[in-house]
């Protein structure tokens, strides 16, 4: 363990701050970010073989966006809510990480039902 | 003269089974920096002790063309001998015939090993070195596997039981070494996981090595798998030998008790610990100590650091210890963190080692992935362990013990046998910034000067709640003690628990949130 001094850095647990040093895993840990509907990203890494939807169309709520094959599965991609397809990031027999932002989604103004 | 060319013969016969897969492939296994399965038992066993069972089993698989293949001792050793005189039961792999790789009769002499062990109550060591399951054997690899897991479960708790990963242990084969009580991993040797590199790679396209994957020091300092690591086998396998002599070889005995000798760390203890609640120290120095020779056994050294725990002699005898470890993280309780303790804890109390608790913890972890990882559930198993334990529990404050990492860290409320606190404990709800914030909330906002009335009620907060006495003022704390007289007053503790007797409700088994 080092005893350099410089390793401690301030730490904050509630209301006061402490002289520790940090670990590896707690360095490495993924920052909170506020999920944004918005954008559609991979819940698991694998390949998109299918892309239904182009940009600027409006899809509605459920329809099938896309498929991604993972774990020998394919797993079909529905639209959360109806919007329009602002950009689509990803390209039939792209093979893509976990958490990639594969379609970003715009509102649609509100068309009055007759 | 009949019976001498019979000796003859059995002693040619074993001299080949002994040499595994070969000249080649032990030259093979030599030039992966790696010991022999039959090398490692015999450094890790006493001189002449090793006695080997099932040398002549063979294989039964007919199919893959695996009739006309001989397998030495079906890939595995397994035998009795002793540790410095105590006496153990061992298997070792060995990789040099057929990648180790585990069938049914390998899997059997494994089981067998253990039903052994475990009847004659008697501590099991297994070395894994295995590519894994022989695919040729099909379904009957995977009952061996089940019928290993399902004796490392019946033998929990009731005898120790060591892995040592020296070489792959991949698939199925990972989960013996996981339910067991000790893991021993070997840099650069070691590699353990349940899908390897290359099914990753398929399967989901992301590139990783075996040793970034699930090398030594992953399971050492990520995965919390692993509860001891070398640097060299050699190193690994003296670990194991240290350890046999540390712990209880059942759980109806007590460890074996030695010459009791004094500490030979001879740092002031009060000199130790800074007052300022806010500074760190080694809380590693406190257990040596308070420690025979200043000897410490120190378990998951590197995984969850900001907890201490493992095992020390006191006046000869094993004492487990938990510490807070204020240097990493400020000592906090995290998920991984009460995971580690409430193992550890539960092995102490199945093998009737008493539990000494050296407190010194601002509180639980805040932040979203430790809540989202589920803190709640994993730092209720530190509870529950502290309170489920019936074997002497005593502790020692030295300095913060606040809000509900006071009650975890085996408070009275849980169960403590003893409670003592230094004058520089500070037994508080909260820290007192966050306790002045919301008890003096409307004097602050009201001031004139917020800050200068947030300290002066920080400050009263301070000198009325941050000390032991308020707590020892209702019997919590048995005694507020001075930091040079914690070695005889724990020693004291011990002695006077000797015959503790603690009863708990007739159940089959309790419900802990694993």
């Amino acid at each position: 363990m080092p005893r350099n001094n410089q390793e401690f850095v301030d730490f904050a647990v509630t209301a006061r701050k402490y002289k520790t040093m940090l670990t590896k895993k707690y360095k490495n840990r993924k920052a909170w970010v506020d999920p944004n509907p918005y954008e559609i990203q991979s819940f698991i890494p694998g390949t998109i073989i299918e892309i239904s939807v182009k940009e600027g169309e409006v899809v509605q709520e459920g329809d099938p966006l896309l498929i991604l094959e993972a774990m020998k599965m394919q797993n079909r991609i529905e639209m959360p809510f109806t919007a329009k397809i602002k950009k689509i990031n990803v390209n039939v027999g792209d093979r893509i990480p976990k958490d990639m932002l594969m379609l970003e989604l715009e509102a649609v103004e509100e068309v009055e039902n007759c | 003269m009949t019976l001498k060319k019979n000796i003859i013969a059995l002693r040619q016969k074993k001299a080949l089974v002994q040499m595994g897969g070969g000249k080649k492939a032990i030259e093979k296994q030599a030039a992966m920096g790696k010991m022999t399965a039959r090398a490692r038992i015999l450094y890790l066993l006493d001189v002449n002790s090793f006695h080997e069972y099932d040398l002549f089993v063979e294989h039964e698989e007919r199919n893959f063309g695996m009739d006309s293949k001989e397998l030495a001792g079906d890939g595995v050793i397994t035998g009795t001998g002793t540790i410095n005189g105590a006496p153990v039961c061992v298997y070792a792999q060995d990789f040099t015939v057929m990648g180790g790789s585990l069938g049914l009769k390998h899997a059997r002499k494994i089981t067998k090993i253990m039903d052994h062990a475990l009847k004659m109550k008697m501590p099991c060591i297994g070395i894994n070195d295995s590519g894994g399951a022989r695919i040729q054997e099909g379904i009957g690899a995977l009952a061996g596997y089940g019928e290993i897991f399902y004796r490392n479960t019946m033998a929990s708790g009731v005898i120790p039981q060591i892995s040592v990963i020296l070489g792959p242990c991949a698939g199925g084969a990972v989960y013996s070494p996981a339910l067991t009580d000790f893991v021993f991993v070997v840099e650069n040797i070691s590699k353990m996981f349940i899908t390897g590199p290359n099914v990753i790679e398929t399967v989901l396209g992301e590139k990783i090595s075996q040793e970034d994957l699930g090398g030594a020091r992953v399971h050492a300092e990520i995965t919390g798998n692993a509860h001891f690591y070398a640097q060299t086998e050699i190193q690994c396998l003296n670990q194991i030998k240290e350890l046999i002599g540390m712990i209880p070889h059942s759980n109806q005995e007590k460890a074996a008790k030695i010459a009791p000798k004094k500490p030979t760390f001879n740092k002031n203890l009060e000199n130790i610990i800074p007052s300022d609640p806010k500074q760190p120290y080694d809380v590693r120095e406190v257990i040596f100590a308070l420690t025979d020779e200043s000897k410490f056994i120190e378990v998951q050294e590197l995984w969850a650091p900001n907890i201490v725990i493992g095992f020390g002699r006191m006046n000869g005898e094993t004492v487990g210890f938990v510490a807070n470890q204020p240097m990493y993280l400020a000592g906090v309780l995290d998920c991984d963190a009460s995971d580690k303790a409430a193992r550890f804890i539960r092995f102490c109390d199945a093998f009737n080692i008493p539990i000494v608790t050296l407190e010194d913890m601002p509180g639980y972890l805040p932040g979203v992935d430790q809540e989202h990882a589920g803190v709640i559930r994993h730092g209720a198993k530190m509870l529950y362990a502290y309170s489920e334990a019936t074997v002497p529990k005593i502790t020692v404050i030295l300095r913060k013990a606040y809000g509900g990492g006071y009650i975890a860290m085996n408070s009275r409320h849980l169960g403590a046998d003893f409670m003592f606190a230094w004058p520089s404990a500070e037994i508080a709800v909260m820290g007192p910034e966050g306790a002045a914030n919301i008890i003096f909330r409307k004097e602050i906002m009201e001031a004139e000067d917020q800050d200068a009335m947030r300290q002066q009620k920080v400050d009263e907060y301070i000198e009325k709640f941050a000390n032991p006495f308020v707590a020892a003022g209702k019997g919590y704390i048995d005694a507020v003690i001075e930091p040079m007289e914690t070695r005889e007053l724990v020693l004291h503790a011990l002695e006077v628990s000797q015959n503790k007797d603690d009863y708990r409700p007739h159940k089959k088994h309790g419900v802990p949130p694993f």
